[in-house]
């Protein structure tokens, strides 16, 4: 058993879980189409790999709050697919109850706590997570996933300042995709990357996820023994519509070249596999989670507001 | 029974609530500072250093920070010298916060924290040190606010509101810091209930805050001259209590709010608004602040705030007391310094 045994292993498991990930977006894009789905969903299409290698290196008492654009990280968290797309059809079994949609996402089993739809709205809720697990001498790393537009809110800088302060355990997880909506960073930012704008005493640039998995375990190791806040910035490009199911390039927005698809970047690395297999196997888990939430029932009214 | 000032009292409870359970926070700006917000966190940094918390200039973010740490199991009572200072904190406070236990179906935790907030008047602080604001996070349902009238319920609302299993704003008002009343040493909570200041038949009269006091003055000049007042001191603006209220009214068929906020504000309607039901004549009123914004100078100050004077006459006016003597009335507001509290008061906030 060599080294590179393992790291094909590793390879092929990332593949698997980006892939079950990809799968899950595309399955929701095509039954969106059937209005049954009543709630804005922003897709994870095109952001897979880099949330599963995270994922990887992190252990599950770990914690993670998200964004509006949250199924990838959720599921790579370990949240229930389940429970994911009951809650998408607004079903009692959703891990929300029903009550969230897809921009509110949780699953404290797995110390996933949350996701919610107001740019920047989880990153001081992160920190304090974080805060809190210094001050009850935890051994739990928080990750704050964010997008590149979180920068443009004053609460992210609030945020960053207070995580350094106190030397938190926390990762800002940034997935660059250039795009707020329609807008490009250009007309948002001083530079397309961030870190060329700001300097973090602890940056790290992800920009080939392949290439720099032994860097990155180093990163999160560090921020565990030696907690400091820091700054991931990985360069993604979403395959469809910011909200919505569809392809919008026709609108002429996004001017650059589409870059590689990662995922069949990483599939060109791994050693042979039976890729049928393997998504037949994916398939039947999506069927049972759309099953059980079209036929589950609405959750009911409640006063869950009356504290 | 020992007599506190409701800085003492706010102080005292923080002081046991730290002392008797180990997830207690005290955190924000100033908190351990010499001045101690007003005297209600004194000495707290030096006995439970690694519990209290002086904080950036970042009320936002250390909002979400107090949510994540209630979500990990601290109980934080995040505190704001102003209430003004709470609106960069209101995205925190209205869309997190509050809706935390509802928009995760209850599975994603609840969020249990006290923030303190405190109401300016007086001293020239003008428009932005001395807005009452209560009432837009009265308006907001997941979230109770509180506004304390005396040193006792200050301390008996304040453990009350630290055990709530959500997020409670505590309104403070700057003027009812300086009011002693008998405050027991022990800790103790009272109900988030309106609660009767004083018994009458000839009028209801409904106030919170520092309007209680200013009520309580009325009515006992009132009294001297036949008309006797029953004050409902509301406390919990949200949700309202309105048993109390309804009960008096059953008693005296006649209602008047006496709010130190703007007309603009939903609190007082909304009080007309639940005993709507009711079937028999009633007399309704309000008394709010005159228009326009919290002014700066002490010239304008006097004409701002509804005085005792005014009370009176909304409530004379109600009665239909025509004969009232002012003199004595007149006597008082004459010797009164308007934009101070009482004498003890030498600014400056």
């Amino acid at each position: 058993m060599t080294e590179e045994y393992f790291r094909a292993q590793k390879l092929l498991d990332i593949y698997e879980q980006s892939l079950r990930i990809r799968m899950v977006e595309q399955r929701i894009a095509n039954e969106y189409q059937k209005q049954e789905i009543r709630c804005p969903v922003h897709l994870s299409l095109g952001q897979e790999i880099n949330a599963v290698i995270l994922c990887k290196h992190i252990k599950p008492t770990d914690m993670m709050v998200s964004t509006h654009r949250g199924h990838a990280h959720y599921l790579a968290k370990g949240g229930s697919l389940n429970a994911l797309i009951s809650e998408l059809y607004g079903k009692s079994t959703g891990c929300s109850g029903g009550l969230g949609g897809s921009m509110h996402l949780t699953d404290r089993d797995f110390g996933f706590m949350g996701s919610t739809s107001i740019v920047g709205g989880t990153v001081p809720i992160g920190v304090g997570l974080g805060f809190g697990h210094i001050l009850g001498l935890h051994d739990i790393i928080t990750i704050i996933c964010i997008g590149d537009a979180v920068i443009e809110q004053g609460v992210f800088f609030e945020s960053y300042n207070f995580a350094c302060l106190h030397k938190l355990p926390i990762i800002f997880y940034c997935e660059n995709n250039k795009y707020s909506c329609y807008t490009h960073i250009k007309d948002r930012q001083p530079n397309n990357v961030i870190g060329d704008s700001y300097k973090f005493q602890r940056y790290f640039h992800f920009h080939s996820p392949f290439e720099q998995l032994e860097d990155f375990k180093k990163l999160i190791y560090t921020t565990r023994t030696e907690p400091y806040p820091c700054f991931i910035e990985i360069p993604t490009w979403r395959f469809v519509e910011h909200c919505g199911p569809n392809n919008d390039d026709h609108f002429g927005y996004r001017k650059e070249d589409v870059p590689n698809d990662p995922l069949l970047e990483l599939e060109q690395k791994l050693p042979k596999f039976s890729k049928s297999e393997m998504e037949y196997k994916i398939n039947q888990e999506i069927d049972k989670a759309f099953e059980l939430a079209k036929k589950s029932p609405f959750p009911q009214k409640t006063k869950l507001y009356a504290n | 029974m020992p007599i506190k000032t409701m800085p003492q009292a706010i102080q005292e409870c923080q002081d046991q609530i730290l002392a008797s359970d180990r997830s207690a926070i005290v955190i924000g700006e100033g908190v351990p500072d010499p001045k101690g917000i007003f005297g209600t966190t004194l000495g707290l940094k030096q006995k439970y250093p690694d519990r209290v918390f002086d904080t950036p200039i970042s009320e936002n973010a250390m909002t979400g920070v107090c949510i994540g740490l209630s979500l990990a199991g601290f109980k934080p009572i995040h505190i704001h010298q102003r209430i003004d200072f709470t609106l960069y904190a209101a995205d925190q406070i209205i869309n997190n916060a509050s809706k935390w236990y509802s928009m995760f179906g209850g599975k994603a935790g609840r969020v249990s924290m006290v923030i303190r907030a405190i109401i300016g008047r007086g001293w020239g602080q003008g428009n932005q040190h001395s807005q009452n604001l209560s009432f837009i996070y009265a308006g907001i349902p997941g979230l109770k606010v509180l506004c304390p009238s005396t040193a006792y319920t200050a301390k008996g609302l304040l453990y009350e509101a630290y055990k709530d299993p959500g997020p409670v704003m505590f309104i403070e008002h700057r003027w009812c810091h300086n009011l002693t009343s008998e405050v027991p040493d022990q800790l103790y909570s009272i109900p988030m209930e309106s609660r009767i200041v004083r018994k009458g038949k000839d009028i209801t009269i409904v106030a919170w805050g520092y309007m209680v006091i200013e009520c309580l003055r009325a009515a006992e000049f009132l009294s001297k001259q036949g008309i006797e007042c029953e004050l409902i001191d509301l406390q919990c603006l949200n949700p309202i209590d309105t048993g109390i209220i309804v009960n008096s009214i059953n008693k005296t068929g006649k209602i008047l709010c006496v709010e130190d906020g703007w007309k603009e504000s939903i609190i007082s309607p909304r009080i007309l608004v639940e005993i709507q039901n009711l079937t028999y004549p009633l007399l309704l009123g309000v008394k709010f602040n005159m228009d326009g914004y919290a002014p700066a100078s002490q010239g304008l100050i006097k004409d701002y705030y509804p005085s005792v004077k005014e009370i009176i006459n909304a409530i004379c006016k109600m009665c239909d007391k025509i004969d009232f003597n002012f003199n004595e009335v007149n006597q008082y507001d004459n010797n009164l310094i308007h934009d101070i509290p009482d004498q003890s008061f030498k600014g400056p906030f």
